[in-house]
């Protein structure tokens, strides 16, 4: 890195830039940090505790890059993103457990599923299935929320949202009381559980002693993600969200759809969060309505928002740090530093903690880690221009 | 000049555009309407009086005028800043536990002599409301004023980070499992009953401590000089500024107000629920905002309005739907609301809503 410093360091970064204009540039980095996530779980124990937070990190980067098409691309500011997390945990819930014990004459109903699994009570299909349908539901879902938002603009668009999550939260909390046929929606606070681990084709069951697999899975749904997001953006699509974002009325007369184009942001998003709650309810072997809670939503915003807004490298690394922050920073390094030093258990003060980093990062850097070069250049020259507007005026 | 700029949309056929107007001017009214209307007339099928409907709407209004003391701090902040608040709930919260504690030290009981109590009451009052408007005022500076020029989402979660801050302060205060307060007035007894609906002294207590604070707030806002700042900073920073109006300070006041209704009304609120808890600051505030957006977000009578609707609305769930579904109740109205008004109930046709 020194060496960049030298003689040479101007023109390391004029060709630097040129590489990053290019449109391979993504696609280098994606496949270098991809490699390099893929190697992590060969450096720690297979079942140790910060391989565990790794994975949970790596599935909210699939909801924080999910969100960041509907508010980062779209411009639409979506508080009741836990919505599709809990449709994409039920869906896993419902159709990989024994919670519906009474299908086929309690004899089960399993589809491309071997093992144990099988032979219990319940529907049980394919993770594969599961992600599918979560995916079809999700979307769904998505368009439903969307729908009445789209006379709306700004932060009413948060607040229909926001209300949808809220709903869903009061009913994942009371489906137990909805019976369908004989078949109750959730479980309530008790939660679906067990639910099945993940069977993929050509490899061994997931276990909860290995966490490599779950990782690497949570990974692979991050590639995935990551692809579709690069696409997108790249895409007439993308282009259309984008101006959508920036002047709705200016996108509008330029003939882009604006219906069209929204309810495609939002089925988008909420799909990502439907795949990954679907790989969480898995991974943390139970879907509780207690997992809903509108701090979610916000969690997840957070991510979007601290990362860089529309920025995907951002949204990435702030899900990371956020989420690590969380599972790990706080309860596993902070906390026996306090309790040896001063005899303090920093459990009681995690939130607050989390909550004054969150200040403490936006005070210091408001436009995100990694803000999107657009949004860089709309800010700096933004400022400028309206600058030269006031003098020219005085 | 319709004709001539839009060409006419083909094949709508008119009962539908007749269908869609209609909705669109009263579906909001209709859709208000159904709850008490269905449960009134419930309630002349079974019992041949309204007196249940009577103090359902009673306790709601009642419950109302807190929410709606707390929806004025959540519509004054947006009009003048378009923030929401996260943190707001949370002011209203520390307003509720300075009271508490402020009665624990002072030894405040039923027992306490009338003089006494109207003091003790006195003095929380007041150092609820200065305690909780020193706080808002000191979240404003610390962290939503540095990030002025910054992307519009920003202060969202630099007001979440505080949400969060507060209601570990809360945890540490008081616990993690809700504390009874002492029931000073005697919350719960029947004052007077007008026909079978029963006014509490808690019913009293909200409205009466309710209607003079609103008072005076509409009073200072459309009537001093501040409060025509206020009014100009909301409609455009910029030309204030021009004008020669401190927008700095009259954010500053903004805040203050609205931190010292948030204290008051968690003063009320503890009196009349008799229990505070660290976490109520989070409900209420998704509440009082679902109630200032109803009215009308950036209108102080539309708070109000909507706070008390949303108190009915609540408390007819409450006791017919059943409390555990309350919450997915008003969210439901508040998506209606959205969809036939969306500039709320009082609200002007916005840009953003429009």
């Amino acid at each position: 890195m020194s060496a960049e410093g030298g003689p040479g360091g101007e023109g390391a970064a004029g060709v630097l830039s040129s590489i990053r204009g290019a449109r391979y540039f993504d696609l280098a980095l994606a496949a270098v940090l991809v490699t390099a996530a893929a190697l992590v779980p060969f450096l720690v124990p297979s079942g140790s505790g910060f391989l565990d937070d790794l994975t949970t990190a790596v599935a909210y980067v699939v909801m924080g890059l999910g969100l960041n098409i509907v508010v980062g691309f779209a411009g639409l500011l979506d508080l009741g993103y836990l919505a599709f997390f809990a449709i994409g945990a039920y869906t896993i819930g419902w159709f990989a457990s024994p919670f519906y014990a009474q299908v086929n004459d309690e004899q089960g109903f399993a589809l491309f599923v071997g093992g144990p699994a099988a032979a219990l009570p319940g529907i049980h299909l394919n993770f594969v299935l599961i992600l599918i349908i979560a995916v079809v539901l999700t979307a769904l879902a998505g368009v439903l929320i969307g729908l009445p938002t789209l006379r709306l603009r700004g932060d009413y668009i948060a607040i229909v949202t926001l209300a949808f999550g809220e709903i869903i939260r009061v009913v994942a909390i009371n489906g137990d009381e909805i019976v369908i046929g004989g078949y109750k929606l959730t479980n309530g606070r008790q939660g679906i559980t067990p639910v099945d681990k993940i069977d993929l084709p050509f490899v061994e069951r997931f276990t909860s002693l290995d966490l490599r697999p779950w990782y690497w899975t949570a990974l692979a749904l991050v590639l995935l993600v990551l692809f579709v997001n690069f696409r997108l953006r790249d895409s007439r699509l993308g282009r259309a969200w984008i101006a959508l974002r920036e002047d709705e009325v200016a996108a509008a007369s330029m003939g882009v759809p604006l219906v069209k184009t929204k309810l495609l942001a939002y089925a988008t998003g909420a799909a990502f969060g439907g795949m990954s709650g679907a790989f969480l309810g898995s991974y943390l072997n139970t879907v509780n309505a207690d997992q809903f809670q509108f701090f979610f939503s916000i969690f997840i915003l957070a991510m979007v928002i601290l990362g860089g807004l529309g920025s995907i490298w951002g949204v990435v690394l702030g899900s990371v740090v956020l989420s690590l922050i969380n599972t790990w920073l706080l309860p596993d390094v902070l906390n026996p530093i306090a309790q040896q030093s001063l005899n303090f258990d920093l459990t009681q003060l995690s939130f607050g903690i989390y909550g004054f980093l969150l200040v403490l990062m936006m005070v210091l850097r408001p436009q995100g880690l990694l803000p999107e070069r657009r949004r860089k250049i709309e800010l700096t020259e933004g400022v400028g221009g309206d600058a030269t507007l006031v003098e020219t005026r005085a | 000049m319709e004709a001539a700029s839009l060409p006419a949309k083909p094949g709508r056929p008119r009962a539908v555009t007749a269908a869609r107007n209609f909705l669109s001017k009263y579906g909001l009214i209709i859709a208000l309407l159904l709850l008490p209307v269905y449960y009134g007339a419930q309630d002349l099928a079974t019992d041949g009086n309204l007196s249940r409907l009577g103090n359902n709407l009673v306790e709601g209004l009642s419950n109302g005028a807190i929410w709606a003391l707390v929806a004025l701090g959540y519509t004054l902040v947006y009009g003048i800043i378009e923030l929401i608040n996260f943190a707001h709930g949370e002011v209203f919260m520390i307003g509720s536990f300075t009271s508490f504690t402020l009665w624990s030290t002072l030894g405040l009981s039923l027992t306490s002599s009338v003089l006494g109590l109207a003091g003790g009451l006195l003095v929380a009052l007041v150092a609820a409301m200065v305690v909780s408007g020193l706080l808002n005022t000191m979240i404003e500076r610390v962290a939503y004023r540095p990030l002025r020029g910054a992307p519009k989402l920003a202060p969202l979660v630099a007001a979440v980070g505080f949400s969060f801050i507060l209601q570990n302060v809360g945890l540490q205060w008081l616990g993690a499992s809700p504390r009874a307060v002492p029931d000073l007035i005697r919350s719960q007894r029947e004052l007077v009953n007008v026909a079978g609906v029963s006014i509490s002294n808690g019913d009293v207590l909200a409205i009466v401590a309710t209607v003079p604070l609103v008072l005076l707030l509409t009073a200072f806002v459309s009537r001093t000089r501040l409060g025509k700042a206020m009014r100009a900073t909301a409609q455009d920073p910029e030309a204030a500024r021009l004008m020669g109006i401190n927008v700095d300070t009259t954010i500053t006041v903004t805040f203050l107000l609205g931190g010292m209704l948030a204290g008051a009304a968690g003063l009320i609120f503890a009196l009349y629920q008799t229990t505070v808890f660290f976490f109520q600051g989070f409900t209420a505030g998704l509440i009082a905002f679902t109630a200032a957006v109803m009215g009308g977000i950036g209108n102080l009578q539309g708070a109000v309005l909507g706070g008390l609707i949303i108190g009915c609305i609540q408390q007819i769930s409450d006791n017919r739907i059943g409390g555990a579904w309350t919450p997915a109740v008003v969210f439901a109205y508040l998506v209606l609301i959205m969809v036939f008004r969306p500039q709320g109930l009082l609200g002007e046709q916005t840009r953003e809503a429009g």
